[in-house]
């Protein structure tokens, strides 16, 4: 057993430096530029760890950013009025919320479709009523929905991080991507030809440009509760209320995870004396 | 090992009823209670019960999914991001599902490294050996059609590469890859037969696995010294002995499984898996899940025609031949030992076997470019030299250290203090068969 574990060790060492030649091989080999041209920043979430948890008032201002600066392009059509109790709205907080949006419904007894203004069980209604009407309202690209935004983005680790990452549970790929994301975007340098109507941001997980405009300024939603009205705060409210909308269930989901562990560690305890005991009658 | 071990007794009235007319128990008995287990199995033979264990977490967790699961592709994204957000639990369900999927490839690969590296596969276990490589085959099909149920992008289009493989093959090709896709491309019927073949294959592996338990049953466990069982002490019984052993491996087992489930559940997948399938919009690096790398990574490396056949079949021939090669390693092994233990060349070959496994691994997550084409070809090389080359002439022309006299003798010349002299002076000759 033991042989078979050190074997196991030196081959997990083994491949650790072949595969770091290999990467280090890949960097000088290649002259076309892979994207993104940076890697995304780590920012310290509260959600990150095994008992991480949102800051609702970080969601709260995440969701105004999201409603008053990205929902004119962005539609989030798997999250539901209701779902916003969870960032510490009432009940009827959130009828109210509903109700500035109007949502088609029907046929009614006519056969005509009317409006009516949302309930709880509504989604945010779209910024568009088809992908083709959101294309060509916005240069030809569809602005992507937010619903799972947060967990359909990832840059690629690289080895070694990705079992580094293992380790240090690191889950927050997608809010550090839209966070840098957001705060990235700069001058494109001299000489680097980027098309038409795009916006230079070396974050940018497809190409060294993109479709829309950096949409966030200094002061562009006012915040009351005295956080600071910085690009950088909206950036990091808005991508933690995206990693949410993506992933409702996170808290519950450590929680119980921190408790099964718990449990089977105590039972392998138990089991490892039992086991222990039980085999020491024989030589083994 | 078979036959004469059965101790069982029923002790109530209802169960001699039952004994005389349907011996159930008295096979689960034998089975799993007085079943006599060499006394030398280490942690890496518990992988067998983590198996099983995982293939009743997959069927449970994947019958309660399917219940809220609609194979269509107008609906099966949205269905299955229903589960997630508004199923009672369905989170852990089908995060338990998904990363159950990859904790069964990681305990069926080492199951399978434990088999290569005790020559589990040589008589008299050959059947019980190619029983595995058939539910390493379904397992394979079923991982891959559940792995396109989402209908996200990696779904659709790892569908859409994969079946493509088979038009490689003249004449035959399209009309397979048309009935297998029920059409011309990846689409609704494509999501519909793969749903019905997903919840029906596991059933499949289930039967191959009893027949699996039936084999090992027959010819007994093999052990790391690769020696017979020859007498009563050299096992001890399946129950308390390998239940408990067992046991703990399990539980250790899920404290990682439960890790990746609540901590990581998407580090295993791809995030494009999060965006609903495009036909018209192809991802810019497709790659399969995980644990179909290596055999990726063999499918690219053949860049070149062999005569007739063009560079696309033989990347196709290589794949599949990677597994059938797995088929005739009973007889392509040719050493009379069994256990790499006694076998200095072989334990090396084996791990560097190991090693450029996992290296094809990486490289088959690489793009096919540069120096990763040179690197996939020469470990596909070494991937078949091991078995076709290295296996056959290695077993003529090795010399073998001496292997122990019994599986008690090992036992005993470890705990003196490794000399296996006063070991053989203590086990009985007339207690050897």
């Amino acid at each position: 057993m033991k042989k078979l574990v050190s074997g196991l060790l030196s081959l997990a060492f083994l491949a650790g430096l072949a595969m770091s030649g290999a990467a280090f091989a890949q960097e000088e080999e290649h002259e076309t530029p892979h994207y993104p041209l940076h890697k995304p920043e780590h920012v310290d979430w509260s959600f990150a760890g095994p008992f991480g948890h949102y800051d609702k008032g970080q969601l709260q201002r995440g969701l105004k950013v999201y409603t008053e600066v990205c929902a004119a392009c962005h539609s989030m059509d798997r999250v539901a009025f209701r779902n916003l109790e969870d960032l510490g709205y009432s009940e009827d907080q959130v009828r109210t919320l509903a109700g500035n949006y109007e949502v088609e419904d029907g046929p009614d007894a006519g056969g005509d479709m009317f409006m009516r203004p949302a309930t709880g069980s509504d989604t945010f209604p779209a910024p568009f009523a088809n992908p083709e009407a959101a294309a060509a309202s916005n240069g030809g690209a569809v602005p992507p929905d937010f619903s799972l935004i947060a967990k359909a983005r990832a840059v690629e680790r690289g080895f070694p991080n990705f079992v580094f990452d293992i380790f240090t549970m690191y889950a927050e790929n997608g809010p550090d991507y839209i966070h840098s994301l957001l705060t990235g975007y700069e001058e494109a340098p001299e000489g680097t030809e980027i098309p038409q109507g795009t916006y230079y941001n070396p974050y940018y997980i497809n190409g060294p440009s993109l479709a829309m405009a950096p949409p966030l300024s200094e002061g562009i939603v006012t915040y009351d509760d005295g956080a600071p009205e910085t690009v950088e705060q909206y950036s990091r409210d808005v991508s933690a209320f995206l990693m949410w909308a993506a992933e409702p269930h996170l808290e519950e989901r450590k929680a119980l995870g921190f408790k099964v562990i718990v449990f089977l560690l105590i039972f392998g305890t138990l089991l490892y004396f039992t086991k222990k005991t039980i085999w020491s009658r024989i030589e083994h | 090992m078979s036959g004469d071990h059965s101790t069982y007794v029923p002790s109530s009235g209802v169960g001699k009823w039952v004994d005389s007319r349907l011996p159930l128990p008295r096979l689960m008995h034998d089975s799993f209670v007085s079943y006599p287990v060499p006394r030398n199995l280490n942690y890496a033979y518990t992988f067998g019960g983590i198996l099983m264990v995982m293939l009743v977490v997959q069927i449970l967790t994947g019958v309660v999914l399917a219940m809220h699961y609609a194979a269509s592709t107008q609906m099966a994204f949205d269905s299955v991001e229903k589960i997630m957000r508004d199923v009672n639990s369905g989170w852990l369900l089908r995060y338990m599902h998904a990363n159950g999927a990859s904790f069964f490839f990681i305990a069926v690969y080492i199951h399978i490294f434990r088999g290569l590296y005790y020559g589990s596969y040589k008589a008299p276990r050959e059947i019980l050996w190619i029983l595995g490589v058939v539910i390493l085959l379904l397992m394979m099909a079923t991982a891959f059609m559940g792995y396109v149920l989402p209908w996200g992008q990696m779904s659709f289009w790892g569908a859409t590469v994969i079946t493509g493989f088979f038009t490689a093959f003249p004449v035959i090709g399209e009309p397979l890859q048309q009935l297998l896709l029920g059409g011309f491309a990846v689409d609704n019927p494509t999501l519909n037969r793969f749903f019905s073949l997903h919840y029906l294959l596991p059933f499949m592996i289930a039967g191959v696995v009893i027949l699996h338990v039936w084999a090992l049953h027959v010819t007994g466990q093999t052990n790391p010294t690769g020696v017979d069982v020859k007498t009563k002490t050299d096992t001890v019984a399946f129950t308390p002995y390998a239940t408990l052993k067992d046991a703990l491996a399990m539980v250790v087992f899920f404290v990682f499984f439960a890790y990746f489930i609540f901590y990581i559940p998407n580090y295993l997948g791809h995030a494009d898996n999060y965006i609903q399938a495009n036909p018209l919009v192809t991802p810019s690096h497709i790659v399969p899940e995980w644990y179909f790398l290596p055999f990726y990574a063999i499918l690219r490396a053949i860049t070149f025609n062999i005569g007739p056949i063009d560079s696309k079949l033989g990347g196709v021939l290589a794949m599949f031949g990677s597994i059938a090669v797995l088929f005739f390693l009973p007889w392509l092994d040719t050493s009379r030992v069994r256990s790499a233990v006694y076998r200095p060349w072989y334990k090396v070959f084996f791990w560097v076997f190991a090693i450029n496994a996992v290296f094809l691994g990486w490289l088959g997550s690489r793009p096919a470019e540069g120096w990763y084409v040179t690197a996939s070809q020469l470990s596909t090389l070494y991937y078949f030299a091991f078995f076709l080359i290295i296996m056959p002439l290695l077993g003529m022309i090795e010399t073998p250290r001496r292997v122990p006299n019994s599986i008690s003798e090992a036992v005993l010349s470890r705990k003196n203090g490794g000399s296996g002299q006063p070991a053989a002076a203590v086990s009985a000759p007339e207690d050897r068969a």
